[in-house]
């Protein structure tokens, strides 16, 4: 079967590749571009793991053709550090220890990246709510929760006032 | 030992693996290619039960870009001589990971594929040919048990304790321990109580499916990356399997997203060498989410029967525990270790515990965080709580009456050595949570719970840097943070940062033998090995600094990262730090590197106390989790973050079994339910912060006093949130899952 | 001389027998001596785990035993 040819934006940065008229974004990010940091959970939408950004917007990369991005801008886990500068979330979830395993981190880190884009200040159930899409079966999402929490608070200049604290 | 002054040992620094993970960049199981790569797919069986009468593969290799196609009968008749002991039954495992003669459950694995592309592997797999003769599927532990059942394996004996069948059977073992005279203790009780209860099959729900990749070089060698609890345990098996000698076998664990014990034992190695031999290419293998649920994990449904008298006083005096679990389609379901579990939280003096490992025709179990433990305790803790609603006292004071702790005898015999069981109890009593006020419609519930700490055999090599940095290389793959765990523990000993300390997980060849990171072992065990190298380490680094100074051992100590004169020798010295000491290794008898070995008893037990409130809505049914409270016996806490982790994971991991989690089969066996928007496992917006208590308790084995935190906190949560949702709604919920439509069903019964 | 302490499951192959007293200098040595005084054993308990004065190890054959070691046979248990 002829393969598509596709020129997008990734990270900011022009890319092109080939596919498979069929092939999920996510099988494209992966195996076309090599971009390994989105994960595969279910490929139904399902677990979050492989959560991007397209033109903005939140969504799961096994939902979307890898034909559809043609023209449009995708955002993924690796390009959410700036050079060698962690995003705030990203040094919230070190310091919480938001992680165990680590497999869903990358989805949870887009998903929690987008929220704050849109809602600076959550409350933890309006945090609770939009990570809702994005399964993690290790931490029971207490230390997750806390570390969106603080970092929309050190963003907001609000330092901690919004959790209970580093330790939980 | 608990007088010792920790300097790193209980503080939280960031995880040394923790980078990669939030940038993307570390490999998980799926994240590794080879040039030349091919991708597999598998054939799984359409039925739960059959006869294979015929399988014929030419026609897959017909389609292009096919390259190789393998079926059971390609791999070599697994014998005994092959068995593993502490990997369980390698003839079993064989046939699970592909079958000869038979399929026993949706989704077992037929024949596997590697193409070109998945999609050529994939249409490849539907053209092979299978002939079935279908066979009555066997769904459930009464019709398993029932003299007319349809019979899995022609060969199976009932092995325990008479009265067991004596012909071929679906029970598989008879596990019985006793103590007492229980009729006598019926007899003595002022109260009974008896319930049976029920929990359905669940699955392990990591993230991460499993994957492999292998290579096969022209010598045989074989390499294996692959997500795994246990790489020494997949290259062993994976050597059974396929006949090849295990030397020629390496196995490189990637980073793995999540197990609970069901990353222990192996499914896609040996198709995916296999198919890697016969191709001569690299082949990668991964599953689906849907072959997840169909062919891995799950653990057993459960049946268990409770009857408990106990005297006014609140003091028990008298169970009697039945136990049924299924092992799916191969025996070896955790009943044994259920048996073990199910009253070792409390002193009786008259008890029975009988269990039975069923085998049915579903997907074959695996280990599963304190496998065993929490279908028992479900049971348990609820009559437990039942007891002391009769006795009018409060559900701590009665367990607190009745509490085993330091030299009382558990029911499988020994006594326990020091355990933290009565510290959990008092902590929770003391939590702000267990006063909290609760409105309509709302209930409180306890439950305890305890398990294991394995020891096995672990190893682990520790050196140094010529900057005074330190790298440890251990075998055991890193599920939840324990490489900042080992890390802390080299720098305890060495007095140094853990940052300045690599912890690393080795493969096969770069590491000595450890078994599987799992059964709470890899902080106890592994750590002992880690604590004995560092502990060589810095006998050396005072060796080299006597040399330095030109003084004899013992007149060297060391003291915060540093060699110090003492017994009054070389008084005129400088101290010497790590660094100064490293840069003059070559000069003072070369690298400074050390190993330890270990393998310990199995540690005393740790115990937990779990606090849950609900609120249960009238209209839908639905159990909203209000607060939930952990209070563990940790031992000694290394990284306690990731302590409070495990603790708010297993709880989350439980509170899903309770009101969620099961696995749906129609009555031809077939999975219904084999994806995560019908396996509802909890989301964020299902929960409410896990709070913790970590109560430190020496374990009497370890020289820091550590015990596993990993299972235990599982164990309480089933228990735990019935025995909530029994307080908010005044009924009884005796089978999992506590589901909307069935709290409306109770609630409507009024 | 050691002490064995048989659950009632194990009980069925010493003739009823709940604790037994036996001369042995490890564990080894003890499982082949109870073997032979109770043939009905063989096959069952050298594939438990052992307790030896309260450790539990899921493999004992060396361990050493004292002249008043208490030793207990129980299942093998997996972890998660």
């Amino acid at each position: 079967m002829a393969r598509m040819h596709v020129e997008t934006t990734i990270n900011g940065e022009s890319a092109e590749f080939l596919c498979q008229p069929g092939e999920s974004l996510l099988d494209a990010l992966r195996n076309e571009l090599n971009l390994t940091g989105t994960k595969e959970g279910c490929n139904t939408g399902d677990c979050g793991a492989c959560s991007v950004m397209l033109d903005g917007r939140l969504v799961p990369s096994c939902m979307v053709l890898a034909p559809e991005v043609e023209g449009r801008s995708v955002g993924t886990i690796e390009g959410v550090a700036q050079g060698d500068e962690l995003h705030p979330l990203q040094q919230k979830f070190l310091e919480h220890a938001a992680l165990q395993c680590g497999i869903c981190t990358p989805g949870f880190i887009v998903a929690a990246k987008a929220l704050l884009e849109k809602n600076p200040d959550p409350t933890e159930e309006e945090a609770r709510y939009w990570l809702a899409g994005n399964l993690c079966r290790c931490t029971g999402y207490d230390k997750i929760i806390r570390a969106v929490l603080d970092t929309a608070a050190e963003m907001n200049g609000t330092n901690g006032a919004a959790t209970n604290g580093a330790a939980g | 030992m608990s007088e010792r002054k920790f300097k790193q040992v209980g503080t939280r620094p960031i995880r040394h693996d923790g980078l990669e993970k939030v940038t993307g960049r570390a490999n998980f199981g799926a994240d590794y290619s080879l040039p030349g790569m091919l991708q597999g797919a598998v054939l799984r069986s359409p039925h739960a039960h059959a006869k294979i009468v015929s399988i014929d593969t030419s026609p897959a290799l017909e389609v292009e870009g096919v390259k190789a196609v393998i079926s059971g009968r390609d791999f070599p008749i697994p014998t005994r001589e092959g068995d593993r002991q502490q990997y369980g039954d390698v003839p079993d495992l064989a046939n699970n990971v592909i079958a000869r003669d038979k399929v026993l459950y949706h989704g077992h694995a037929v024949a596997a594929v590697a193409a070109t592309t998945i999609e050529a592997a994939q249409r490849g797999a539907e053209k092979i040919r299978v002939e079935y003769e279908v066979l009555p599927p066997v769904l459930d532990i009464e019709s398993a048990i029932a003299p007319d059942a349809a019979i899995l394996h022609d060969d199976l004996v009932c092995q325990g304790p008479a009265p067991v069948p004596s012909s071929p059977t679906n029970v598989a073992r008879r596990t019985l321990l006793s103590g007492g005279d229980i009729e006598q203790g019926f007899a003595d009780s002022d109260v009974v109580v008896e319930r049976e209860f029920t929990t359905p099959m669940v699955h392990q729900g990591y993230i991460e499916p499993h994957a492999t990749v292998v290579e096969t070089l022209e010598n045989g060698n074989v390499t294996i990356w692959c997500c795994t609890q246990g790489p020494f345990a997949v290259r062993g098996l994976t050597a059974s399997v396929t006949g090849i000698e295990l030397s020629k076998i390496k196995v490189i664990p990637s980073e793995i997203g999540g197990g609970f014990g069901g990353k222990t034992t192996i499914y896609l190695e040996p198709l995916a060498v296999e198919l890697s031999r016969r191709s001569g290419r690299p082949v990668k293998l991964v599953m689906s989410r849907e072959e997840v649920f169909r062919a891995t994990g799950p653990t057993s449904a459960g049946r268990v029967r409770v009857k408990m008298g106990a005297r006014k006083d609140g003091r028990l005096v008298a169970a009697e525990v039945v136990m049924y679990y299924e092992a799916g389609a191969f025996p070896g379901s955790p009943v044994g270790a259920g048996c073990m579990c199910a009253l070792s939280a409390y002193c009786f003096d008259h008890f029975v515990i009988d269990g039975y490992d069923v085998v049915t025709t579903k997907p074959r179990v695996a280990a599963y965080r304190a496998p065993g433990a929490p279908i028992a305790a479900f049971g348990v803790e609820q009559v437990v709580d039942e007891v002391a609603e009769r006795l009018g006292l409060d559900p701590i004071e009665l367990r607190l009456l009745n509490a085993v702790q330091e030299n009382d005898v558990a029911p499988y015999g020994p006594k326990y050595q020091a355990i933290g069981f009565r510290e959990t109890l008092e902590e929770a009593r003391k939590h702000p949570n267990y006063s909290a006020t609760l409105g309509p419609n709302q209930g409180r519930g306890v439950a305890s719970g305890f398990w294991f700490n394995a020891g096995l055999q672990s190893s682990a090599s520790v050196h140094m840097n010529e900057d005074g940095t330190a790298i440890v290389t251990t075998g055991n793959p890193d599920i939840g943070g324990s490489r900042a765990a080992q890390a802390i523990m080299v720098a305890e000993e060495l007095g140094i940062g853990a940052e300045q300390v690599v912890p690393l997980v080795g493969d096969t060849e770069s590491a000595g033998y450890t078994d599987l990171t799992g059964g709470s072992r890899t902080a106890y065990a592994t750590g002992m090995a880690i604590i004995e190298a560092s502990q060589d380490i810095v006998r050396q680094l005072r060796e080299r600094a006597a040399k330095i100074w030109g003084v004899e051992l013992d007149g060297v100590a060391w003291e915060d990262g540093r060699a110090v004169p003492s017994n009054g020798a070389a008084s005129d010295v400088e101290p010497l730090n790590l660094a100064e000491i490293a840069a003059q290794m070559g000069a003072t008898g070369g690298p400074i590197v050390a190993q330890a070995a270990v393998s310990p008893p199995m540690a005393g037990p740790g115990f937990a106390t779990h606090l849950c409130d609900v609120e249960v809505d009238q209209e839908t049914g639905k159990v909203t989790v209000l607060r939930y409270t952990t209070v563990q016996d940790a031992g000694k806490a290394v990284h306690p973050s990731y302590v409070e982790g495990q603790m708010q994971g297993g709880a989350a991991q439980g509170i899903g079994w309770a009101l969620n989690e099961e696995y749906i089969f129609d009555e031809n066996g077939v999975v219904e339910n084999p994806g995560f928007l019908d396996y509802r496992m909890p989301v964020a917006s299902d929960l409410p912060m896990i709070d913790t208590v970590i109560v430190e308790v020496a374990n009497p084995l370890h020289p820091y006093g550590v015990r596993g935190v990993g299972e235990t906190p599982i164990v309480p949560p089933l228990a735990c949130v019935a025995n909530a949702v029994a307080a908010a709604t005044g009924k009884r919920f005796t089978d999992l899952p506590i589901s909307p439509p069935r709290v409306l069903a109770a609630i409507d019964g009024d | 001389m050691a002490v064995v302490v048989f659950s009632s499951a194990l009980a069925q192959h010493t003739g009823g027998a709940g604790r037994v007293e036996i001369e042995a200098a490890r564990v080894a040595d003890l499982v082949k001596a109870l073997c032979e005084r109770y043939p009905g054993l063989r096959g069952h308990i050298d594939k438990m785990a052992v307790a030896v004065d309260d450790e539990v190890h899921s493999d004992a054959r060396f361990v050493r035993l004292k002249p008043d070691s208490e030793v207990h046979f129980l299942p093998r248990i997996g972890g998660g």
